[in-house]
């Protein structure tokens, strides 16, 4: 039994979802692989995005996939930072915005 | 600890495996690895099972079309994946004699593509002779894998662009990346500035121009432990950084799965990559790439004469299941008759849209 709620293996056991319930992992697998075909976008974008998302998610799993999907791809370092500061960006602008609440609501009960 | 680990083998990659004395610079060494238990216990299937299950074992070869001859290991660079372990301090480097022997095979084969490969090739005293006798015999396509940093190396080696256009040459030369800092992680400092410049020179005498009949492609393999992408895609990437950043032109780009031997092993494991690579090979495993892989068409000949399925297998030291093992006692009929030598380093071979030295099969 591992020791730690993540263990970089079990990454590769993602398919197994399916073992469970076939039906809805595999509707979910065939959605996801089509989402990451060259679209309107290319692949290589979407990489990006996913790779921008799976920090403000911090999901370890999608960090190791999305980067080692990024080298495959000639994605550069430069535009993998890139990326994850565009999430950051606007995670932090998310719970930056939030501010005004709070002033809104200080200036609302301070007389 | 990683980024140490890195940079240990960094600075080890100066050496050959062989030259440091490196235990996986036996080859048995290495096919304990490839044997072991991570295909021992069940984990991962063995490569030849796995295409058994696909009812194509064993692997035949077809019509032979290539005939690569790999003229020494010696190299003015140490790549850290160097699946040859190439290097200035390697020695191994083919004599007349066995060239005469090799000539007398290319005028006589019904192959018709010669590829000579090294090392580089080029740093053979007898390589410009060998270029000008095998030119005569009448090959339809003679391909020379040239590194591109030889051409700079020393003034002697200036006039290669020249000579190879003379003797009507198809160069193939390896090049892992467009940006400079991956190049020369993966090949050496300096190694970028360089091949732009090699490249530029082979341009300027005509090689790789849309419209020319000297061809040059270029060799991706990944840097890192990674597979390659979709091929038409990084050519797509390649062909557009290098016009805009260098005016450099080139026909083709073949991308090439990096196999677990030799120095690219040693690394895998160094970095604590092996395992998660291999699981990415198999899982990437194609059985319509198996139909195809190189060698199928190929014979591979080793500094000293010896045949062998493919070039992997001549770095692992698994000859050929022939009678007929030696260029000397060369012979189609038999050699054609032949089961291939397989380990699990085929699943290079197999991996998503295939790989071998012209690119992907499937
Ligand atoms: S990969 Fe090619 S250029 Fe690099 S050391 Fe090996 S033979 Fe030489
Ligand atoms: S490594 Fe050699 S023997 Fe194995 S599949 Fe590839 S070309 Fe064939």
């Amino acid at each position: 039994m591992a020791n730690s709620y993540y263990d970089p293996a079990d990454l590769r056991k993602f398919g197994n979802i399916t073992e469970w319930s076939e039906e809805l992992g595999n509707k979910f697998f065939e959605y996801y692989g089509k989402v990451f075909e060259e679209g309107a976008l290319s692949a290589r974008e979407k990489s990006l995005i996913a790779l921008a998302v799976a920090h403000v998610v911090k999901c370890p799993y999608c960090i190791d996939a999305y980067t080692k999907d990024g080298l495959q791809r000639g994605i550069t370092k430069e535009e993998m930072m890139e990326a994850v500061h565009a999430g950051a960006a606007i995670e932090s602008g998310a719970t930056l915005v939030h501010g005004v609440q709070m002033m809104n609501k200080y200036e609302k009960l301070s007389m | 600890m990683t980024q140490s680990i890195l940079r240990d083998i960094k600075k080890a990659a100066k050496k050959s495996l062989k030259a440091r004395e490196d235990e996986l610079a036996n080859t048995q060494k290495q096919l304990e690895v490839l044997n072991g238990e991570l295909f021992s216990s069940g984990e991962l299937p063995y490569f030849k099972d796995k295409i058994a299950k696909s009812g194509q074992f064993p692997l035949k070869p077809k019509t032979l079309e290539v005939l690569q001859i790999n003229v020494g290991y010696m190299c003015n660079q140490v790549c850290a994946h160097c699946h040859v372990d190439a290097g200035p301090d390697r020695k191994e480097i083919m004599t007349r004699e066995t060239m005469e022997q090799c000539l007398e095979v290319i005028r006589n084969t019904g192959a018709h593509t010669l590829d000579l490969t090294g090392g580089a090739p080029e740093m053979n005293p007898d390589f410009r002779w060998f270029v000008e006798e095998a030119s005569k015999a009448g090959i339809k396509d003679f391909i020379v894998r040239s590194n591109l940093t030889i051409i700079l190396a020393n003034k002697k080696y200036h006039d290669l662009p020249e000579f190879f256009k003379k003797h009507n040459v198809h160069v193939v030369s390896s090049m892992p990346h467009y940006t400079r800092g991956k190049t020369d992680k993966q090949r050496g400092d300096g190694v970028f500035d360089k091949s732009i410049k090699a490249l530029q020179m082979l341009n300027e005498v005509g090689y790789g121009k849309p419209d020319s009949d000297l061809r040059l492609d270029l060799v991706y393999n990944p840097s890192g432990a990674f597979l390659p992408a979709d091929q038409t895609a990084m050519e797509r990437d390649f062909k557009k950084a290098l016009k805009e950043d260098f005016d450099i032109d080139f026909h083709n780009l073949f991308a090439i799965t990096n196999l677990p031997i030799s120095r690219f092993l040693d690394y895998l494991i160094a970095s604590d990559n092996y395992e998660d690579y291999m699981y990415s090979l198999v899982e990437a495993y194609n059985p319509t790439a198996v139909e195809n892989v190189m060698c199928t068409n190929t014979i591979s000949v080793s500094w000293d004469g010896w045949l062998y399925d493919c070039d992997f297998n001549q770095m692992l030291d698994l000859k050929v299941a022939s009678k007929v093992k030696h260029i000397k006692d060369y012979n189609d009929d038999v050699l054609n008759n032949r089961e291939i030598v397989i380990s699990q380093h085929c699943y290079g071979c197999t991996a998503g849209a295939g790989s071998s030295c012209q690119g992907t099969v499937a």
